[in-house]
């Protein structure tokens, strides 16, 4: 809905023509004309929208968890057979193991699958959709149906690299990072070949997707706030959408050209990146002059500011979450913001960190390396904040709260491991082993997930007017939480011995074989932690229809405006006027009271902070 | 069979623990849904300093039982340095990995729901994040200060005495060349390569059709994949190539690691402090070997490409060398002279140079 169509509909508000039923007036989207397809397909209602990144989200997540547990299984027992996977998978596990093609196929689609389409679409698409509208007070993104189409075009990349798992010279192998020349070269590993293409048809769709929400996210917080709704007075999960928002837009176009280049130097007979190359049982290839090193720049420079756009928004969420289950305002709200904007810009200047030993400059590697130390500061003024938001407030564990504390201790754990590895001395020997598979899936990736079900189980209720089971709810966490630490503490030792990532089979090696006992045990708790999420699972699917009724339209004691919408808010949100702010979103406790909503107006004696 | 029973045992398990939670709400709207609340906060308050406690003693015991497996001393002068630094991050990382995880369990413990408990209003305090703010950056300079340091020592130019070898990576193993009695390597071309008798495709001869022009320095280069040896106590630099995909040279007993890119050569020196032989007798472990794997992802053999390392002393070093063909004669057996069956004085002079040149080293260098 554009500016103009809700100054129109607050109008007939207030000239007292506005009615329940018809506060959508433009262009046919009567509330109770909507068909099946306009609302559940292609719908443009930005809470809709959301179920559908989170809903799709779910499924890639799983999807990938599963990938990970049948890797898992051949890290573990790479001697063992396994009828059963030779029933599932066919030729890929002739003989009940693994091949070496079928391995590098689950861990590089492993990786795509749970970086771009759970963690960016799932926890981004989800809350930036759902949350922007609603907490800045308006009817629905500034264009819903661009935001329709960034769903669609995520759906269409999810469907793409859904078909290249099963084309007949298997789904691409080659690491998420997808590096050329082993990317460019179908040659060179059968995994480059259609499955490739596909693999990166797929990626543009997906960043045209990031890109069309992304815009939109923007638009919308700095255009459609509510009447008193000054940027700071936005909760902190807007700010974190906002600067999510930013990142991509001006890193996603970035990877988009390098993978232009790629898709040339594949079916163009362009040599952007090949240069002086020998393949085995080929021959010589025609390229020279291309630099493989560009293509690393061109990736990384939105490779970095990919993980903070995973991990900014579960900070933003986290943030609101632990200030609400508190009872206590978030500390240093000021600082909060302003850590986040200095994570976004040094996020665009420390992507060479992942190159350190790519023969880079080595004076140039300096910068990378103070730059990239230099982001230990917001992020530990951050923790530093959370831990004194806690400190003397009153705390109510719901599952939602147990997952922000528990997003703290893993960000804090994983963030301490990259002050090894961004001192680029420590990462020569760091680099590419099981270290960095420990930090980045406990900094980013179970951090990012239990940013994600933080969210989940805090807004649960708002979107489908129903709670979760609570104590399926702290099952999964205690499981999933104590689970993680077992899974990934282990694997630092690995990485401290230099033990590869990326290895099939260690069993032939003289310096990695001794963590054979270390595999077996992080499998078999994957593999529980894996059957955990199945009762979170349940535990959604459920409760959606079954769960217990929501009948409180703010079940939380919270202040931001999604809890005055009605208990399941209607295509516009609000049936009649958007209300107006008159504080900021942090009012707890204040003045002996347990909350004021943004709404309340100032009292005569009440002081205010923004 | 089993299969069958395990999935019905899991089975189980879930539809066990879906009841329980469904009563478990069935009962919270029995009692109120306050009074539950105050129950979970309780066993969730308690879970929090437990997981805390237990958490702390299973990071010691995983200390205790994997500290054996990780890598002992450093095999290299430069890998101290790495270990060194290792330790003090470790130390910081430590102390601040403590203090803040002790802090967020305890405050969640500490501060957890009670009747009657006042809620501090406390917005911001400026004096305590500026505080926080200067520390950590004060601590992260330093560590960016030894970083830095060590980062030039290693990236630095090797040391003139350094013996020079060239590694080659392709699908799936490792080529090494020593630069021959003149110390230089000769020129080479990826056209040139022929997988039968010149695998990096040095220029031996001239070729109209590539337009290359034969190098008489590539004729007495020696070519192995057997394995590459180095002198201990003498700086090696190693000349870094790939022949097709991006591979990496992981020196994990050295602490070294460098990609190998096709079409743009790297670099990387180190000095072995402790032969094969004595690395043996160190670990305890007879089959020692130095290896060296492929860090970078290149194909579906990654996993198997490996290198190996003997670190030698110089009289080893020089009976070993004294024992290679140079690699033009083994793809062209009938113009190696020593395979000529008179044995003449200018054959024999060209040997005892070629010995006394592996002696004295090989200075080589890249042209």
């Amino acid at each position: 809905m554009s500016n103009e169509q809700i100054v129109q509909s607050k109008g007939q508000v207030a000239q007292g023509i506005g009615h329940t039923d018809h506060h959508v007036h433009e262009g046919g989207h009567h509330h109770h004309h909507e068909s099946f397809i306009s609302k559940y397909i292609f719908s443009m209602d930005h809470k809709m929208i959301a179920k559908q990144f989170l809903l799709t989200g779910i499924i890639w997540a799983v999807i990938g968890g599963l990938m990970s547990v049948l890797f898992r299984l051949q890290l573990a027992y790479p001697d063992q057979s396994f009828p059963i996977l030779e029933t599932f998978l066919g030729k890929w596990a002739k003989g009940g193991h693994i091949t070496p093609e079928a391995y590098y196929a689950l861990v590089t689609t492993h990786g795509t699958v749970l970086v771009f389409f759970v963690l960016t679409a799932g926890l981004s698409g989800t809350f930036a959709n759902f949350l922007i509208p609603l907490q800045v007070g308006a009817r629905d993104m500034a264009s819903p149906f661009l935001n329709m189409l960034s769903y669609w075009f995520f759906f269409s990349a999810a469907m793409v690299m859904l078909c290249s798992i099963f084309v007949e010279t298997g789904p691409f192998s080659g690491g998420w990072t997808a590096y050329p020349p082993l990317s460019a070269l179908g040659s060179a590993s059968p995994g480059s070949k259609t499955g490739m293409d596909l693999w990166l048809v797929s990626m543009a769709l997906f960043v045209v997707s990031s890109l069309l929400g992304g815009l939109n996210y923007i638009a919308t917080i700095l255009n459609m706030r509510t009447k008193g709704m000054s940027m700071t007075r936005l909760p902190l999960t807007i700010w974190a959408l906002f600067f999510t928002a930013v990142l991509g837009v001006l890193s996603f176009p970035v990877l988009l050209s390098g993978f232009i280049l790629l898709i040339f130097d594949r079916n163009f007979g362009t040599s952007f990146y090949l240069s002086d190359i020998y393949v085995n049982g080929v021959g010589a290839l025609p390229n020279e002059g291309g630099s493989a090193i560009l293509y690393q720049h061109l990736f990384w420079f939105l490779g970095h500011p990919e993980v903070y756009i995973i991990i900014l928004p579960a900070m933003g969420i986290v943030s609101e979450v632990m200030s609400i289950n508190s009872r206590k305002p978030v500390f240093g709200y000021m600082a909060m913001v302003g850590s986040l904007f200095a994570i976004a810009i040094l996020a665009f200047l420390v992507w060479a960190h992942h190159m350190f030993v790519s023969g880079l400059n080595p004076f140039l590697g300096s910068f990378f390396v103070l730059l990239t130390l230099l982001i230990a500061v917001p992020s530990a003024i951050k923790v530093f904040n959370w831990l004194t938001t806690l400190w003397r407030g009153n705390i109510r564990f719901t599952p939602a709260m147990l997952y922000s504390i528990g997003f703290v201790s893993m960000f804090i754990s994983g963030g301490l491991t990259g002050v090894f590895l961004g001192n680029s001395a420590l990462d020569i020997h760091l680099h590419d082993t099981y270290f960095i598979i420990a930090h980045f899936h406990i900094v980013m990736g179970v951090a990012g997930m239990f940013g994600m079900f933080t969210g989940i189980y805090h807004w649960f209720p708002k979107m489908y007017g129903r709670h979760l089971n609570n104590t399926l709810g702290y099952i999964h966490f205690w499981v999933t939480f104590v689970g993680a630490y077992l899974i990934f503490w282990p694997m630092h030792y690995e990485g401290l011995a230099g033990m590869p990532r990326r290895y099939y089979d260690f069993s032939n090696w003289e310096s990695f074989k001794m963590f054979e006992g270390v595999n077996i045990f992080i499998t078999i708790v994957a593999t529980v932690v894996f059957a955990a999420q199945l009762l979170f699972l349940f535990n959604f699917f459920y409760s959606m229809f079954k769960g217990r009724k929501n009948t409180s339209q703010n079940p939380w004691g919270a202040t931001t405006l999604e809890w005055t919408t009605p208990v399941e808010p209607m295509h516009g949100n609000w049936p009649g006027e958007i209300p107006e702010v008159y504080r900021w979103a942090y009012d707890y406790g204040r003045d002996g009271k347990e909350f004021i909503q943004q709404t309340t107006p100032v009292g005569a004696d009440e002081s205010t902070n923004h | 069979m089993s299969i069958y029973y395990t999935a019905a045992v899991i089975i189980l398990v879930f539809v066990v623990i879906f009841q329980i939670a469904k009563a478990s709400e069935y009962v919270s709207i029995l009692k109120g849904e306050d009074k539950s609340r105050k129950q979970t906060n309780k066993i969730n308050g308690f879970l929090m300093i437990a997981f805390m406690v237990l958490g702390l003693i299973g990071v010691w015991y995983c200390h205790h039982i994997l500290q054996g497996r990780i890598l002992g001393e450093s095999a290299s002068v430069e890998g101290e340095r790495v270990d060194e630094m290792m330790y003090i991050t470790t130390v910081v990382t430590g102390i601040v990995f403590l203090i803040t995880q002790v802090l967020l369990f305890w405050f969640s413990y500490k501060y957890q729901e009670r009747e009657n408990q006042k809620v501090l209003f406390l917005p911001h305090n400026n004096t305590i994040e500026i505080v926080w703010t200067v520390i950590p950056a004060i601590v992260l300079s330093v560590l960016v200060v030894i970083g830095l340091r060590n980062w030039f020592v290693f990236t630095g130019d090797a040391p003139k005495n350094s013996q020079v070898v060239e590694i080659t990576g392709k699908q799936f193993g490792w080529i090494y060349r020593y630069a021959g009695k003149d110390n230089e390597f000769g020129k080479k071309y990826f056209r040139n390569i022929d997988p039968s008798n010149n695998s990096l495709g040095l220029i031996w001869a001239d070729n109209a059709s590539l337009n290359l022009k034969a190098d008489p320095s590539a004729q007495d280069d020696i070519v192995t994949e057997q394995a590459m040896y180095i002198v201990k106590g003498r700086p090696v630099k190693l000349i870094i190539n790939s022949r097709d995909v991006i591979h990496d040279v992981g020196l994990v007993h050295f602490r070294m690691k460098m990609d190998a890119v096709p079409g743009i050569p790297t670099t990387l020196w180190f000095t072995p402090k402790f032969t094969t032989a004595e690395m043996k007798e160190k670990t305890g472990n007879p089959d020692f070997q130095y290896e060296i794997s492929c860090d970078q992802i290149c194909g579906n053999g990654h996993y198997s490409m490996k290198g190996l390392i003997q670190v030698v002393t110089q009289e080893e070093y020089d009976a070993w060398m004294a024992k290679q063909k140079p690699y033009y004669y083994a793809a062209f057996p009938d113009k190696d002279p020593s395979s000529v069956p008179v044995v003449d004085s200018v054959s024999k002079s060209t040997a005892s140079i070629s010995s006394q040149a592996a002696a004295g080293g090989s200075q080589g260098k890249m042209k």
